[in-house]
């Protein structure tokens, strides 16, 4: 009997130390060298693996960050929903500055009211489809479709669709922008800006570059390209992209003065003081009242 | 100016939608009901009301405060499973567990996957079998006939065997015997049984009028019925003595009710022809099981719901020929 | 009359509505300014070779094709260049244009024989008639536009056995092909011929829908009068039922053989031409005549008039709309082509094409209740799909966005027939779902393929 019991016993031990021999030897060859700043920025992370970032899990992110800082020295469009990226940004090593934080913003003022409907569309809710059948509700071929692809493709939460003017709105709270709307939207509509010094910016909310007889046909706020703010930015930032003018983010000081130039009201400043009641508020959409009303988020 | 209408191609459709297709199941219904009526008068019809109701009342206030969906309650497939649910009981069922039963169908068997189109297993047999496994008894305690001009139409009901009870019990030879177990009666439905299964006349007339309108498919209904004559069929003729004939099989139990109504319910079976037949023929062996060697006189709600579980997996292997496409796995 | 033939599998039979079969071809008074998109056809637009202020011919050549996939663009009418700028399509959308201030007088390029007279002779060889269809700016007239040409060209290796001609008409309420069956029977036929000869095939069949009966029997009795000159050209009875019309569907019920899958026609020896296009196919070989013109249907339950015109290119549809009797009060519905397979139109300002087979004005009676359900479950989508696919399951896929499932089951052989959407009993928009599946699996496939 106790033959038994020493055989099993010596069996079970020679192989247990075979084994753990062989698998030592295995995981030294496998080895895989990993930056050990991928642990690090990882560590700044969550850690939840929920997804939001758009990547399978935090270690993902950590390592597209990675990735990124080594190649482009930013980690722009990569960010943690939960995090302050910043740190992961002081941990690889990158001076302040270069982590620039951004956000979505919607280039259309085609509103319901700025741009009536023309036609009413019936059909399955995707912005990529109706546009090949048709311009837009209110005729502009380049504005918004407003059934909201960018909606569905946030990870984020950080937009909805506005039922008032159809357009979508960005929250700049829940907003990190990673740009998945952006390359989503079939117009490109969706730009990634920098969200500028104390939250304040200011864009061109249109991005329609026909001509301006055009645009005045199916939109009361769009850009004409008569180029006023042109004249008027004392920074060189404006260029006009076709008949559509473009504020150049890393010109522009965000003096404002360019929206009140502005005859349409096409240009937005967004965070801005309130302006004496006199003059007229450049920024009337129901989406730059909303973003006036929010407490600057630390830049 | 024209406020145009822009929509994908086509921009004709047919005519036909959701709700006309349940409230023609349910017109289908009808002829199975009137008879209903006459043989158990105000039991039937107080049941059929009370299931009607409270399904469309779960739905509702499923609808209302939990899924805050667009309301379905008029498209009419939750008065459909309250109909059907009420043909599957015996008449005589307190009416509380009938509420039991129909908020069951509708709150587990539907609503809880999310409403129309996406529970996998038919509402009214849910409902059925939960009855069915909660109170055996009640469930089991059929109802005979008395037709209403005999009795009058609020009569007591006198409970009393079903052919298939008898024949679990005694064996072919009793039910032979018993005088009044003639086939026609059973095609009449002067028997005992679930109130909606007794009468096979107003099932076919149903079943067929479903057919014409091409509601449903006839390929379902026709492989279980093939499926259980045959295979009965096979063991009447091995043994006469101990198997009753495989004709009195089909107009037995809820057969017809089953193959014409509940195998066709589009939600919860096959979408193919093929699948279709795997699906009928599925059916109709296991209720063939049930009935001669399980624990239950009946089988086809338990052969539907097994069938259903299996509806994906058919779907899956059941596709259409792509045209042009020689062998399906050629990529 | 040969025995009905069909496709077997899938299409569904909408209520015909042909209101305007009996409607003779009338031709429609050209307005003061035409307006010419330089893009009618499928692929790449035209490049617009004549300047501000030009003169131009009624047929002289005004754009030039660019790209393979391209066709030639004419002029429609005599008079001058007033501007060329850019015009809104049906869609909306702004499109280049030629616009033309026209003169009273058609003063036509020289070289085009404008008698009606019927020539039997054919001239030219097969490769010149292809030649003579791609300088002419055909393309299919069905409404699909893929130039003619292209068709045409068989490619090496391969042989094209038989010449269907589409006659199907499956489309309800189009009657334009139906009328110039009627009235130009032997040009057409003559069309059918020299087509024969440009493909190299002794065999020409024509399909038509047995709802369209007059239109075989005087065919047939063309024929019959001179089976010599028509030799080799038989007339194919198919039964009524959508898509008939549909290139692989006719091919399947008059040769019995199926196009595989991703391959082209030519593939099982046919070559598929629209009537339209083959009765431009001999203007153009045996008169010259570039395609500035075709035969359209405007139409509609309520439309006053519902006429067969034959309309230059470049005419504004509301136009047409006018001629017919003008707007109902009740429309809602605006729709370039036939209802099963034709477009939207958000504006009915927008200029005739060679792919507009008609202009359909519907009511809000006929559009129907489209209240949508969830999806029963019923199948009624895959038995009603001509092609073998399951609609249901590519409609889910395609709305979560899983190209690779999509690709898997077949996406890129839906024809686009509409016949899965027309049949759902639940109201669900299928096709429009398939259709953004399948033009991102087809960008993912391409893309795929470049690298």
């Amino acid at each position: 009997m106790s033959n038994t019991l020493l055989i099993s016993l010596l069996v079970l031990g020679v192989l247990g130390a075979v084994l753990a021999v062989i698998l030592y030897f295995v995981a030294q060859k496998f080895k895989v060298e990993e930056n050990p700043l991928i642990d690090e920025a990882e560590a700044c992370l969550p850690g939840a693996n929920c997804g939001g970032c758009g990547f399978a899990g935090c270690r993902a992110l950590a390592e597209a960050c990675v990735k990124q800082a080594a190649e482009k020295g930013n980690i722009d469009g990569l960010a943690c929903p939960g995090t302050d990226m910043n740190k992961v940004a002081a941990v690889l090593g990158l001076t302040a500055g270069t982590f620039e934080p951004k956000i979505a913003v919607v280039r259309c003022n085609g509103s319901c009211q700025n741009s009536p409907a023309k036609v009413h569309y019936e059909g399955a809710d995707i912005c990529a489809f109706a546009s090949t059948l048709y311009a837009g509700k209110g005729g502009c071929s380049k504005g918004c479709m407003g059934l909201g692809d960018c909606v569905k493709k946030c990870n984020f939460g950080a937009l909805h669709i506005d039922k008032e003017t159809g357009l979508p709105v960005v929250d700049p709270d829940k907003c990190v922008g990673c740009g998945v709307c952006a390359k989503t939207c079939p117009r490109n509509i969706i730009e990634i800006r920098p969200r500028g010094k104390k939250d304040r910016r200011v864009y061109v909310c249109c991005s329609n570059t026909d001509k301006g007889a055009l645009v005045v046909k199916n939109c009361s706020a769009g850009c004409i390209g008569c180029q006023k703010c042109l004249k008027t930015c004392p920074f060189d930032a404006i260029e006009m992209h076709g008949n559509l003018a473009y504020i150049d983010p890393a010109k522009c000081k965000a003096c404002g003065k360019c929206a009140e130039a502005c005859p349409r009201g096409t240009i937005h400043a967004v965070n801005f003081p309130p302006r004496k009641p006199k003059e007229e508020q450049p920024a009337e959409t129901p989406e730059a009242q909303k973003v006036e009303l929010e407490k600057p988020v630390n830049a | 100016m024209n406020n145009f209408t822009i929509s994908g191609s086509p921009h004709v459709h047919s005519t036909e939608n959701t709700q006309k297709i349940m409230y023609r199941v349910i017109l289908a219904l009808i002829p199975a009901l009137l008879v209903a009526l006459y043989y158990f008068g105000w039991y039937a019809l107080r049941l059929t009301i009370v299931t009607v109701i409270t399904c469309m009342l779960t739905e509702w206030l499923i609808q209302t405060f939990l899924l805050k969906g667009s309301m379905t309650i008029n498209d009419g497939s939750a008065a459909l499973t309250g109909l059907l649910l009420a043909f599957n009981v015996p008449a005589n069922l307190p009416l509380w567990m009938a509420v039991v039963g129909s908020m069951v169908a509708i709150g587990i068997g539907k609503m809880a996957f999310g409403g129309l189109g996406k529970n996998p297993f038919n509402p009214a047999l849910v409902g059925r079998v939960f009855m069915l496994v909660s109170f055996p008894t009640a469930m089991t305690t059929w109802p005979q006939v008395q037709p209403i001009f005999q009795k009058g139409f609020f009569a007591d009901a006198i409970t009393g065997p079903t052919p298939l009870g008898i024949l679990k019990e005694s064996g072919a030879g009793t039910l032979a015997e018993m005088g009044d177990m003639q086939f026609l009666d059973m095609v009449l439905g002067n028997r005992g049984g679930a109130f909606g299964e007794v009468c096979a006349i107003a099932l076919l007339i149903g079943g067929i009028y479903l057919i014409a309108r091409k509601v449903i498919d006839i390929t379902t209904p026709l492989t279980i019925l093939l499926t259980v004559f045959v295979f009965t069929g096979i063991f009447y003729l091995v043994n006469p003595a101990q198997y009753i004939a495989p004709w009195y099989h089909l107009v037995y139990g809820g057969l017809l009710l089953g193959a014409f109504f509940m195998a066709t319910d589009m939600v919860t079976t096959p979408m193919t022809t093929t699948g279709r037949i795997i699906f009928g023929v599925g059916v109709g062996l296991i209720t063939v099981v049930i009935r001669l060697w399980g624990a239950y006189p009946e089988g086809v709600s338990f052969a539907i719901l097994i069938m259903n579980a299996f509806t994906p997996l058919i779907n899956k292997l059941c596709k259409p020929t792509v045209f042009g496409v020689v062998k399906p796995a050629k990529k | 009359m040969n025995p009905i033939k069909t496709f077997k599998r899938g299409g569904v039979h909408p209520e015909e509505n042909k209101i305007s079969a009996d409607q003779p071809i009338q031709d429609f008074p050209m307005p003061k300014q035409i307006i010419v998109p330089l893009g009618q056809c499928l692929g790449a637009p035209a490049e617009c070779i004549v300047n501000k202020g030009d003169r131009v011919l009624t047929g002289q050549l005004i754009g030039t094709a660019k790209g393979f996939v391209s066709a030639n663009v004419h002029s429609p009418a005599t008079g001058t260049v007033a501007k060329i700028d850019v015009v809104m399509d049906h869609t909306g959308y702004y499109k280049p244009a030629v616009f033309i201030d026209r003169e009273e007088q058609d003063e036509w390029a020289p070289g085009i024989i404008v008698t009606d007279e019927l020539i039997t002779d054919i001239k030219l060889d097969g490769k010149a008639i292809v030649d003579k269809v791609k300088e002419c700016g055909i393309v299919g007239m069905g409404g699909a536009t893929f130039p003619t040409h292209i068709k045409m060209m068989v490619p090496e290796g391969k042989k094209a056995e038989y010449l269907i001609v589409n006659a199907a008409e499956c489309e309800p309420y189009l009657t334009c092909d139906y009328r110039l069956l009627l009235e130009k029977t032997k040009e057409f036929l003559m069309g059918v011929k020299i087509a024969m000869k440009g493909v190299g095939t002794e065999k020409g069949i024509i399909g038509i829908e047995t709802n369209k009966m007059k239109a075989i029997e005087l065919l047939d009795k063309t024929i019959n009068e001179n089976p010599d000159l028509y030799k080799g050209i038989e007339v194919q009875p198919l039964k009524t039922k959508y898509p008939q019309g549909g290139e692989k569907q006719i091919i399947k019920a008059i040769t019995g053989r199926e196009v595989p899958s991703g391959k082209l026609p030519i593939d099982t020896g046919c070559v598929v031409t629209n009537v339209a296009s083959t009765f431009a196919i001999y203007e153009a070989v045996q008169k010259n005549k570039p395609l500035i013109e075709r035969i359209l249907t405007v139409t509609g339950k309520s439309v006053k008039k519902p006429s067969n015109f034959r309309c230059r290119f470049g005419v504004p549809a509301d136009l047409l709309i006018e001629a017919a009797g003008g707007m109902p009060e009740d429309i809602t519905d605006v729709i370039n082509g036939g209802p099963m397979m034709g477009k939207s139109v958000s504006v009915t300002s927008f200029p005739t094409m060679k792919g507009t087979s008609g202009i359909l004005l519907m009511t809000s009676h006929e559009a129907q209740d489209r209240r949508k359900t969830n999806c029963i479950r019923c199948g009624r989508c895959a038995k009603a799909c001509p092609m073998g696919l399951q609609p249901f399951l590519l409609h889910k896929v395609a709305k979560l966005n899983e190209f690779d499932e999509t690709e898997k089951n077949h996406i890129m052989d839906c024809i686009e027939c509409g016949s899965c959407e027309y049949t759902c009993p639940a109201n669900i928009p299928l096709l429009d779902y398939i259709r953004y599946g399948k033009a991102k699996t087809g960008a993912i496939i391409k893309a795929r393929n470049q690298k």
